[in-house]
């Protein structure tokens, strides 16, 4: 059995799709990344960009949509993709792709292009605790991004950058608005490329620290969403929630996807 | 699951948690619907099923404005959400 889950983020959409596999003698089933697609949209048509992605998965997993038994999406934009059966949150489908790749995870902090959350999870992957930041973007990746922007430098070349660095200037604003002019002041005033760098990253960790304090830091921490992918990123995370290890999935911004399908799987049964 | 519905900003940290355990055979007959004079928690069904209240997506970007008409200032002595939740399911972290 194939099922798909869709993850309609800000800034990109993710498709999973995934299949049960038959285990001789095995109580549970067990699951397969078959296929997992990353569409960056490049209009405002979020309806349209999910069939785009939707379409573009199943023709490289050689899937036709009739093989597809269900389709769950989550994500801000979860309500657009017309052809989904169900919408989860973005809190359910995260915690239980968390525990699907790493069983003992018990903190799930999740961050995205526009929103942060801390999520902590029971081992079935169910949430039992959530706080996110409904309105401040400077928790979240697009915030990096508009500051990478700021310091002429690559995500990546930015990421790599801040680990260079061993300051610490604090960051005092709260607002994406704010924050850029003290980068502007700091960049004026010579401070280091990759200082500045880690103070950002550490500002945005210190952010989503205080939402993941809200739930409480327990067991196992993983990272999930696309900020996974700098190594920046997680260490300063790492200092600010004070733990030896933030587990780090290998797809880090499909976990909420594939958390979906496996939930769309669940509900087959 | 204890549900955090809210922001932190310059100002503050501000949250309305719900505790949806507490929410799900409400003893209040659902009295947070008419308590809030802002009228800013719904019944949904949760993921799991669960028919619980949350703060409706258009009032978790403002809460420190809209919750203010009924803190101290401005003359409650307590707040009419969580004197009506008699669960005890709804609290606010500031």
């Amino acid at each position: 059995m194939i099922t798909a889950g869709i993850d309609m983020g800000s800034r990109s959409v993710k498709v999973v799709l995934l299949e049960q596999i038959k285990v001789e003698g095995a109580k549970e089933p067990s699951f397969a990344v078959k296929k997992a697609h990353l569409m960056m949209p490049g209009d405002l048509d979020a309806d349209q960009a999910a069939e785009k992605a939707f379409d573009a998965a199943l023709a490289e997993a050689g899937v036709s949509r009739d093989q597809v038994k269900s389709v769950f999406a989550t994500g801000a934009g979860r309500g657009q993709v017309a052809f989904a059966t169900e919408g989860v949150t973005e809190m359910t489908a995260g915690a239980r792709g968390a525990v699907f790749m790493y069983p003992q995870a018990r903190t799930v902090v999740d961050v995205g292009a526009e929103e942060g959350r801390g999520i902590k999870t029971d081992p079935d992957g169910k949430a039992i605790d959530f706080a996110g930041n409904e309105k401040c973007a400077a928790g979240a990746g697009s915030f990096a991004e508009a500051m990478s922007r700021a310091l002429q430098l690559s995500l990546k070349e930015f990421g790599e950058a801040s680990l260079r660095s061993d300051k610490s200037i604090p960051m005092n604003a709260q607002c994406t608005v704010f924050a850029e002019s003290e980068v502007v002041s700091l960049i004026h005033s010579s401070t280091p490329k990759e200082d500045i760098a880690k103070a950002v990253l550490d500002a945005v960790a210190s952010r989503v620290c205080a939402m993941v304090r809200r739930v409480g830091i327990e067991g196992n921490v993983v990272l999930i969403g696309g900020m996974g992918h700098n190594p920046g990123f997680v260490q300063s995370l790492k200092s600010a929630m004070d733990v030896d290890q933030v587990l780090l999935p290998e797809m880090p911004e499909f976990v909420s996807a594939i958390g979906c399908a496996l939930i769309a799987a669940e509900r087959q049964h | 699951m204890i549900a955090n519905y809210g922001y932190k900003d310059g100002s503050g940290e501000y949250y309305i948690s719900i505790d949806t355990d507490k929410c799900i055979d409400c003893a209040a007959d659902r009295a947070c619907l008419t308590a809030c004079p802002k009228h800013m928690f719904e019944i949904i069904t949760d993921d799991y099923d669960d028919e619980v209240a949350w703060v409706k997506k258009e009032c978790t970007r403002a809460l420190a404005y809209d919750c203010a008409g009924c803190k101290p200032a401005g003359g409650y002595t307590s707040l009419p959400c969580t004197t009506a939740c008699t669960p005890g399911a709804i609290k606010h972290s500031w």
